[in-house]
């Protein structure tokens, strides 16, 4: 629905009721900004000196970079073990086999259900009574988010494939493909290009929720940035928060417009006859979606 | 099992500070929530960006963050206290929180029920005289609440889920923190783990369930 439809093009007592509002908005707004910003003044957040490190190509290069990569290097870890384990345990959900379709779903929901950090907690404690001594961080986040997302993304594949039009598989096997091909080659492309926009919106989920690397001391961007650094360099809460909120923002807009992107290519698209595969609202949650 | 039943009343004791959190970031989330999308459907260009401002960067912040900032930069830095108790001041950051970051999903699942609200019930509101927030409150909001209760109750299920990020907070009562101390002298103990996670299935199941009978109940007739 085009919102504008909800009030008129406002006339002469419209208009001023708008700038009326909008300065009393503005009003609001800058009050709080205000009483922030002294706040943090009072504390002395905003002198130069505490500021200073994130000048220096020094604090980046032994702090931020070294985070930022953690983070990256779990994300992309998971990220592709997550896309495995989702077309896995996706494809086993709709095989014809109640053998196999039941374990799968019931792995799927399990994981689901499960919030991400007791996950993380439990395999972080598990490993070592396992494998014996050793640091276990940087397995238990990648193995949580795998288990999580991958099971997550196993439902997108579902509705991938459910999305692709009946007649198209119905035509498939009228010309006499066997059921591997059917999938292979018909229903998989078309049902990838409908899901495109939704893996990369739980991949978003996913990159966020490495942040929960922090709590089991994951040496991540967080960690580095939020707790090592104002550390060293004493009193840089407010600017550490600033910087690393920043990186994380920009970082998961930047995905978030490229999910946006294909799914408007995708809505036009050719290639496909299934219609995207819309991610939920709740699923953008991270550490649990619903 | 022996070590579920030796520790039971303390996990439970956890896990309802879970239930506490989430009950008050639920009642808070939503009303932000609506709050929020009014803003972001309103006539004043202002509002409507600094919703749409505040939505994008707190959804795209992660929870652990949020939650570490609200508790070392807001509370220690910027002296929002709730309580002279450093315990019950945790407790209400985390809700806090957990509420704000909450609240920003209530909003675009509202926003996506707006959406579903024919164009011609909105002309209609304006054509017989209703002004923005009479036309919002009773012809549009009312019908996009029931388009989305059951994406609302995923958001609440995931907004529960949460709760167990209470530890980036600083608060360190609830079950998640309770099921590390434990292992602390235990080691990592399954029935434990698979204790704790009954009791979240417990309390999001049946929240599933609700909203999803709801929602056919209450589904607008079109």
């Amino acid at each position: 629905m085009n919102l504008s439809v909800l009030f008129d093009t406002p006339g002469p007592r419209g208009r001023m009721r708008n700038h009326l509002l909008t300065a009393v908005s503005v009003l609001v707004i800058g009050a709080i900004g205000y009483w922030v910003y002294q706040g943090f003044d009072a504390k002395g957040q905003f002198e130069g000196q505490i500021w200073k490190p994130f000048l220096e190509a020094n604090t980046w290069q032994t702090f931020i970079i070294p985070g930022l990569i953690g983070t990256l290097r779990a994300a992309g870890a998971a990220a592709v073990l997550a896309l495995v384990f989702g077309a896995v345990f996706g494809l086993a959900r709709l095989s014809d086999h109640a053998w196999i379709r039941i374990p799968a779903g019931i792995v799927v929901e399990v994981f689901r259900a499960i919030p991400l950090l007791l996950l993380i907690f439990f395999i972080f404690y598990l490993l070592p009574m396992l494998a014996g001594g050793g640091d276990y961080a940087f397995i238990a986040v990648v193995l949580g988010l795998t288990l999580y997302n991958g099971s997550v993304l196993a439902e997108v594949v579902r509705a991938g494939i459910n999305a692709v039009p009946k007649g198209q598989s119905e035509a498939a096997y009228a010309v006499g493909m066997r059921k591997n091909q059917v999938m292979r080659l018909v229903l998989l492309p078309q049902a990838v290009t409908a899901m495109m926009p939704a893996i990369v919106s739980q991949l978003v989920v996913l990159l966020k929720d490495t942040a929960l690397g922090y709590i089991i001391a994951y040496v991540d961007l967080l960690n580095t940035g939020f707790k090592i650094l104002p550390a060293v360099f004493f009193g840089s809460l407010i600017p550490a928060a600033i910087v690393i909120g920043v990186i994380y923002v920009g970082l998961n807009m930047a995905l978030s417009y490229l999910a946006n992107w294909l799914e408007r290519r995708s809505r036009r698209s050719r290639k496909t006859t299934a219609p995207p595969v819309v991610p939920s609202v709740a699923d953008g949650m991270g550490a649990a979606g619903g | 099992m022996d070590e579920l039943i030796k520790y039971a009343p303390v996990l439970a004791e956890g896990f309802l500070e879970n239930v506490k959190l989430s009950l008050v970031a639920g009642v808070v989330s939503l009303v932000l929530g609506t709050v929020l999308v009014a803003m972001r459907v309103s006539p004043t260009p202002v509002l409507r960006a600094v919703a749409t401002v505040y939505v994008n960067v707190v959804r795209n912040t992660p929870l652990t963050l949020v939650l570490a900032f609200s508790a070392l930069g807001l509370s220690d830095q910027l002296g929002l206290v709730f309580s002279e108790q450093p315990r019950v001041n945790s407790f209400w950051i985390v809700a806090m929180g957990l509420s704000f970051y909450t609240a920003s999903f209530v909003c675009e699942a509202l926003r996506a029920g707006i959406n579903t609200v024919p164009m011609g019930q909105a002309e209609a509101a304006r054509s017989i005289g209703l002004t923005f927030f009479q036309s919002l409150r009773l012809i549009i909001l009312p019908q996009a609440f029931r388009a989305v209760i059951a994406p609302l109750g995923s958001v609440m299920i995931a907004m529960i889920k949460n709760t167990t990020v209470a530890t980036a907070g600083g608060y360190l009562a609830d079950a998640a923190a309770v099921m590390k101390e434990t292992f602390d002298t235990t080691g990592a103990s399954i029935p434990i783990f698979i204790g704790i996670v009954l009791a979240f299935m417990a309390l999001t199941m049946p929240i599933g369930y609700f909203t999803g009978w709801l929602s056919q109940r209450l589904a607008v007739a079109r």
